[in-house]
């Protein structure tokens, strides 16, 4: 799935159950981590759920392995490797993620009050990027 | 004429409307909603008599010293504490336990212990660490049972000599068990221990009288009944308190002031450093008051009728796990759904307009005690309703289709 037949989805929804039965499908699908790469190295804290990252930079592409205990928080990670995954770290900083999510109706999920290590996730993936572009 | 137990409508925010759903608000144990009168309370402060209290010398702040001190007379009351001064005005529950713990620190050495429990919250715990690590004593914690009850003979095993001080919360944040207080600082007092109740979330729900518990300290917070956030009331016995150090330095806490020393003010200002949340407590006077006026025995009788109700059916719906069957227990609802983990259900409720918590309830060693990562928490207060039971447990039923 690339970011037009994302937003396609998106602009067929009625309503908020047709929305998130579809995140939670596009978490059903995400390839899920090695119990052996949960460490806590790799563990970004939520207070109500956790997401495991790895990362890697190979031939000017970043290559991310990203997991979560919760379905939901699983389907928006796949929302987000959606544009992120193989991208070199400048496009990855140049994108706007907030401003997708905000089109999407998924904003609350971004904010910092929501502790479900999404937005540290994401901090932690431009922190990678920024160190890639070096 | 009896107050009707329909008391939803005293607070505005309750008539909101969340995900274009009515709201059904059973987040309590993270903070109540705030009647009007409590608003209102709040704003003819600012609007009318606004001013800094204790030391001018005109009618504004002779009011508004009036109104904190009618407040602090209040909360004294509520709880059965014989005297105003006994009540020192805190930013909360927390603050509370740390301004004991700062000023009891010295009191500590190698070889004395603080007993807690497993079930505690974090602001029962951390504090005591600080202490220990300050000044070498032991923390130790007692034993929680399978139910999510205090394991009594691991507390009596655990209470001996060297227990300088016990600290227990009244009723637990995570799971709603409302604990035997009062024998437990009975025992304390036998062993000549001090003790110190977390009393967070028990004031709303079950009546205190500090002075028949006989207990040194008793902590709560205005905004987890019906009160605004940042203020809250430390119990101390007042020769405890004569007998400790201030906590913070600065003005109102002061007698005298000269650079080679300080004399400080009487109870409870030597605990009261800088100017105090003066809204805060007149707020939290409102709150009193406000809570004074209603049935509550009535409304308490009802709130553990809907807690009762909504266990019963939740327990009915497949893959849902009960967290905690204290045999006492009051507000809160912890469980568990097989199918999905905490926060997923906690999203599909937002959704419905359903607000609950979910996660470890600042109580991570409770869950590791019950081996679990967390839970999905519903708390009710006394303005619940049977419709709030009966949409819980419909939008349970419509997040399991997706789950």
């Amino acid at each position: 799935m690339d970011l037009d037949e994302l937003r396609e989805a998106f602009a067929f929804f009625d309503g908020w159950e047709d929305k998130y039965r579809f995140v939670i499908d596009l978490g059903k699908d995400l390839p899920q981590l090695d119990d052996a790469h949960k460490t806590a190295a790799n563990l970004v804290r939520g207070c109500q759920s956790q997401v495991w990252l790895l990362t890697e930079l190979r031939g000017g592409r970043m290559r991310f392995a990203i997991d979560s205990d919760a379905q939901i928080v699983r389907g928006l990670i796949a929302i987000i490797l959606t544009v992120f995954q193989d991208r070199t770290p400048d496009e990855i900083r140049a994108f706007d993620i907030e401003g997708l999510f905000a089109e999407l109706e998924l904003i609350k999920h971004l904010t910092p009050t929501r502790g479900n290590g999404l937005r540290s996730m994401v901090a932690r993936i431009h922190q990678e990027a920024k160190r890639g572009a070096a | 004429m009896a107050r009707s137990l329909d008391i939803g409508g005293d607070f505005p925010l309750l008539a909101r409307r969340i995900n274009g759903q009515p709201l059904t608000y059973l987040d309590s144990a993270a903070t109540t909603q705030k009647p009007q009168a409590v608003i209102d309370a709040i704003r003819d402060y600012y609007e009318r008599y606004n001013a800094n209290v204790h030391r001018a010398a005109h009618v504004l702040a002779d009011e508004a010293t009036a109104a904190l001190e009618d407040a602090r007379a209040k909360v004294a009351a509520l709880i059965g504490a014989g005297e105003a001064r006994q009540i020192i005005f805190t930013r909360g529950t927390t603050e509370g336990i740390n301004l004991a713990a700062a000023c009891l620190t010295d009191r500590f050495g190698p070889g004395d212990e603080v007993l807690i429990t497993e079930m505690e919250h974090h602001s029962n715990i951390v504090p005591w660490q600080l202490l220990c690590q300050r000044s070498g004593a032991a923390l130790m914690a007692c034993r929680v049972t399978p139910t999510g009850e205090i394991d009594l003979e691991d507390f009596h095993a655990k209470l001996g000599r060297h227990t300088k001080l016990v600290a227990v919360g009244h009723v637990s944040n995570a799971l709603g068990t409302l604990n035997p207080v009062a024998d437990l600082i009975d025992a304390a007092n036998r062993q000549g221990a001090l003790t110190l109740i977390d009393g967070a979330q028990a004031v709303q729900h079950v009546d205190v009288d500090v002075a028949r518990l006989g207990c040194d300290f008793y902590a709560f917070s205005a905004h987890k009944l019906f009160g605004p956030t940042g203020i809250g009331a430390l119990y101390g016995r007042a020769d405890l308190l004569e007998s400790l150090p201030p906590y913070q330095g600065g003005g109102e806490m002061i007698e005298h002031v000269s650079i080679e020393r300080t004399t400080y003010n009487k109870l409870p200002y030597k605990f009261e450093a800088g100017t105090p949340n003066i809204a805060g407590a007149i707020g939290f006077g409102a709150a009193v008051d406000y809570l004074g006026g209603l049935p509550r025995e009535a409304l308490r009788d009802r709130e553990a009728a809907l807690v009762s109700e909504a266990i019963r059916h939740l327990k009915q719906v497949p893959g849902v796990r009960m967290v905690g069957e204290p045999s006492e227990r009051v507000s809160v609802v912890s469980f568990l759904i097989d199918t999905g983990h905490p926060h997923d259900f906690g999203t599909l409720l937002d959704q419905q307009g359903i607000a609950v918590r979910t996660g470890h309830h600042c109580a991570m060693p409770l869950m590791e005690r019950l081996g679990i990562p967390g839970t999905i928490r519903a708390s009710f207060a006394l303005y619940n309703s049977a419709t709030d039971v009966e949409r819980l447990v419909a939008g349970v039923e419509k997040a399991l289709e997706f789950l």
